[in-house]
């Protein structure tokens, strides 16, 4: 597997818009949390340990690389690759911050399409996650649960049967499982709703996070929500709780917009064509601003405002296209911010007219 | 503008220091400004392991048998509650045993439980298989017996009687 051809490509699997809900949900993702029976987790392991992990790991992801349904597969020890190809995985969501940060002894293994990835020695030993476009949490849950198994029928894995899988973090015990559905909320921000609907998924025990943008202030109005219990239920029983949720979710956004629609059409008809004509026509554009404009466009075209030019797949791909990381990679060599500004105008000029 | 200390990357710590009536400014990337001490003001950085540090001690407060637990050592790789509590990292799978008593109360608080009901591996998980569907067919039993159907009990004991064979 050629890891360049990812890593130059702005598309992966999930931006295909034809999945379920796909006007609201982006993705859905399911990540599994497993440790290895006999090392110490990655929280506690010197260099050496790390090294026997990948070995292990190493010859049970041939296993997968051979598997009809699962591979290929490639696996990349993270300090054989740059900091700039580490950072352009960290934009595709596919390795963490942290994963990328510190690559000694760490790997990430990662199928062509990027619907599989999994990460190794990352906080726990391994971290199978497997990614959808739309909302379809039980195509992630069976790809993760096979990619789990293949790894299994050679690894011992960490498990008690009291406590189910062994993690180093107490909060994924049990299944080591997150689900999560990555929406566009712009509707229930405009509402001024996004609050009291995030305030009620934490009642029921679920966690929401935005995307892009730090602290409170979420850009682009991507929220994350996934389940933040993992141990008790079954896997398929916190997906049920969290599909419920997010199906409510998915209701309540599409209320707004109608609403939008019907009370404020012009003003929400300028709003969008603004966005777009800042997009077709700017020379300098932060990450930031880029970011606003896309959930602008998005909705545009969501609500049949914008009927024609802009694919909704060119829209998903400037997700991963607009990050500093990709523009970098793209042109070739390192950028100033400012540079990287004029980079990004330029490349969301071209993406649009295309 | 460029960070004054590694000249490479891009400032984004901007500060003014009046010290003895002299005024300094400082231009720094957080990664100088970090390594220089200049964002202690900001305390600790937010993140999970230090919420979960306040679950685990209880937000300071002592919960019973504190004392004895901060002296808890994982024999396996030598762990002591005390790092657990301050990072919220266990360093294997033995922690679980060492510190099971005072994990069961944060697992509670987590999870609202502390029994695992999901997957269990398919090639080595045979024996908590066998011993989930146990527990299952006793509930069972105990139900059709209160309901006096006593040639269904019959069966289910028959099979409870093989399960437990398989687990000798």
């Amino acid at each position: 597997m050629n890891l360049d051809e990812v890593l130059y490509n702005s598309h992966t699997s999930w931006m295909d818009p034809s999945g379920p809900d796909s006007d609201v949900v982006l993705s859905a993702r399911v990540r599994l949390a497993r440790n290895l029976e006999d090392v110490v987790f990655p929280s506690r392991m010197e260099e050496e340990g790390a090294q026997r992990v990948l070995r292990m790991v190493e010859r049970a992801a041939e296993d997968l690389d051979r598997d009809p349904e699962l591979g290929p597969v490639g696996l990349f020890r993270l300090d054989d690759l740059s900091n700039l190809d580490r950072q352009v995985l960290v934009e595709k969501h596919l390795i963490s911050p942290h994963h990328a940060q510190q690559p000694r002894g760490r790997a990430v293994i990662l199928r062509q399409d990027e619907s599989l990835c999994i990460m190794v020695n990352e906080e726990d030993h391994l971290r199978i996650q497997s990614l959808t476009p739309g909302m379809q949490l039980d195509g992630a849950w069976r790809t993760a649960q096979a990619a789990d198994d293949v790894l299994e029928g050679r690894l011992n894995y960490a498990f008690c049967q009291r406590r189910g899988y062994l993690t180093t973090c107490p909060t994924n015990v049990g299944t080591g499982m997150r689900g999560s559905v990555m929406m566009h909320l712009p509707g229930l921000a405009m509402v001024g709703q996004a609050r009291q609907v995030f305030s009620a998924l934490g009642k029921l025990g679920l966690a929401v996070r935005g995307l892009y943008g730090e602290g409170s202030e979420a850009h682009g109005n991507i929220f994350q929500v996934s389940n933040q219990t993992s141990l008790g239920p079954s896997e398929e029983e916190i997906l049920r709780n969290l599909k419920a949720v997010s199906t409510q979710v998915i209701a309540h956004e599409r209320n707004a917009r109608r609403a939008l629609l019907s009370q404020t059409r012009l003003q929400l008809e300028d709003r969008v064509w603004r966005a777009y004509g800042i997009l077709l026509n700017a020379r300098v554009m932060s990450s930031e601003e880029a970011i606003k404009l896309w959930s602008d466009v998005r909705l545009g075209v969501d609500l049949g405002i914008i009927t024609e030019g802009v694919p909704v797949e060119a829209l998903n791909e400037l997700l991963v296209a607009t990050r500093p990381g990709y523009i970098q990679k793209v042109v070739g060599r390192d950028l100033e911010p400012a540079q990287r500004d004029a980079e990004r105008a330029a490349l969301i000029r071209h993406r649009l007219r295309r | 503008m460029v960070c004054q200390e590694c000249g490479k990357r891009p400032a984004t710590v901007h500060l003014t220091q009046i010290i003895n009536g002299q005024k300094r400014e400082l231009h720094l990337c957080e990664q100088c400004a970090r390594a220089r001490g200049e964002l202690g003001i900001m305390g600790e950085p937010f993140t999970i392991p230090t919420l979960l540090s306040s679950i685990i001690t209880d937000g300071g407060h002592t919960f019973p048998g504190a004392g004895q637990a901060a002296g808890l050592r994982c024999d396996r790789c030598g762990l002591t509650y005390a790092e657990f509590a301050r990072t919220g990292m266990l360093g294997c799978r033995h922690c679980y045993q060492a510190f099971e008593n005072q994990l069961d109360s944060v697992l509670r608080r987590l999870h609202g439980t502390i029994v695992h009901g999901g997957k269990v591996p398919s090639r080595t998980g045979e024996e908590a298989r066998v011993k989930r569907e146990l527990n299952r067919l006793q509930e069972e039993l105990a139900q059709v017996v209160i309901r006096e159907e006593y040639e269904k009990a019959a069966q289910i004991r028959d099979r409870i009687r093989e399960l437990e064979k398989k687990l000798q």
